[in-house]
């Protein structure tokens, strides 16, 4: 955990780096007339690249070691969610029925 | 262009956000509820709400911060989550051509994946002139800040008394699922976050906690070749 002091140091270098990566284009708009072909087709990988990162150490290694067995709850919860979220492409129902089959699994071990 | 025009552009981009606002409610709860298993009070979790304004990053960092992560980690695994934003901006930048350098900041620091998305799309179907098209994107972006700053408050107030049974860490990486769902446009992303989750499952013991950053990095560069090859 951190202290006052450090929260704080956290919590602003990671307001002014997001603002600064956010103004970035709006900013220079005027003096640069296009993005470059080539930095747009680096960043288009990072929303999936990223969230992927995010996503996978909870499913394939919820305990710490790796775990792709069926007594795997979180796994098996995460493959119902992503399907949950395919079809619907609604973030409630993901959430719902991701927790909702963990409970399940939970309760009937 | 008078101020009729300008109250129904806004108010059409509050229409047009509103069914994204639903999802980000449970997204905001349960950023507040990483807040305080962090150590947060409902000041620092709204702090952080208020300043970083980007819910992925701030989830992640509040990860990092229970796990004891360097400082340095934290930060840097924030801003390679929030990379994306340079895309947004530079896809944007046209749109907005001809506001002033403050008011350009002002519209910078409400930018998200959701206000992106909606207003790119409305610019697209509907051309329209410079007034409009900032009153249109401000009526995505006002009440997706309001409504996170809310739902932050209440998931970190609440957060203190969710019992552990009911396993509510697991709704954050149930919407990080969702988002990157939504994320798998094609076979390149696919690909990218295939290489990516495999490296950061398989690199969980790398130092200070890098393992994401890393593993983003690697997915990247794994779709652009991908690309690449299959382009050649």
């Amino acid at each position: 955990m951190l202290t006052d002091w450090e929260a704080w140091l956290v919590i602003v270098s990671i307001g002014a780096g997001t603002l600064l990566l956010r103004f970035s284009f709006i900013g220079l708009v005027g003096r640069v007339e296009r993005v470059p072909e080539a930095a747009l087709r680096v960043l288009r990988f990072v929303p999936s690249a990223v969230l992927a990162a995010l996503t996978a150490p909870a499913l394939f290694r919820p305990d710490g070691p790796i775990d792709l067995t069926l007594g795997n709850e979180r796994l098996l919860a995460g493959l119902v969610a992503a399907g949950v979220a395919w079809w619907t492409r609604n973030m409630f129902f993901t959430i719902g029925a991701g927790m909702a089959v963990l409970w399940l699994l939970q309760a009937l071990t | 262009m008078g101020e009729r025009s300008l109250r129904s552009a806004y108010a059409a981009g509050v229409i047009r956000i509103s069914p994204v606002i639903l999802g980000i409610v449970p997204f905001g709860l349960v950023a507040g509820v990483a807040a305080s298993e962090a150590g947060f009070g409902p000041v620092k979790a709204v702090g952080m709400s208020m300043i970083v304004f980007a819910g992925a990053s701030q989830l992640a960092a509040l990860g990092l911060i229970v796990e004891d992560a360097r400082l340095l980690v934290i930060v840097l695994t924030a801003l390679v989550i929030n990379t994306r934003m340079i895309m947004y901006s530079a896809s944007l930048a046209p749109h907005l051509r001809g506001v002033s350098v403050p008011g350009r900041l002002g519209l910078a620091y409400v930018l998200t994946d959701q206000s992106y998305a909606v207003s790119i799309t409305e610019y697209a179907e509907h051309p329209a002139g410079l007034s409009d098209r900032v009153a249109f994107y401000l009526g995505t972006a006002t009440p997706l800040w309001v409504v996170w700053q809310i739902c932050t408050l209440i998931g970190v107030v609440l957060g203190a008394s969710v019992p552990t049974t009911w396993s509510l860490d697991f709704a954050v990486p149930l919407v990080f699922l969702s988002l990157l769902v939504l994320a798998l446009r094609d076979l390149g992303t696919v690909v990218a976050a295939g290489a990516s989750a495999l490296v950061v499952v398989l690199g969980a013991s790398l130092p200070y906690h890098l393992a994401l950053p890393v593993a983003s990095v690697i997915g990247i560069l794994a779709g652009v070749i991908f690309e690449r090859l299959r382009g050649a």
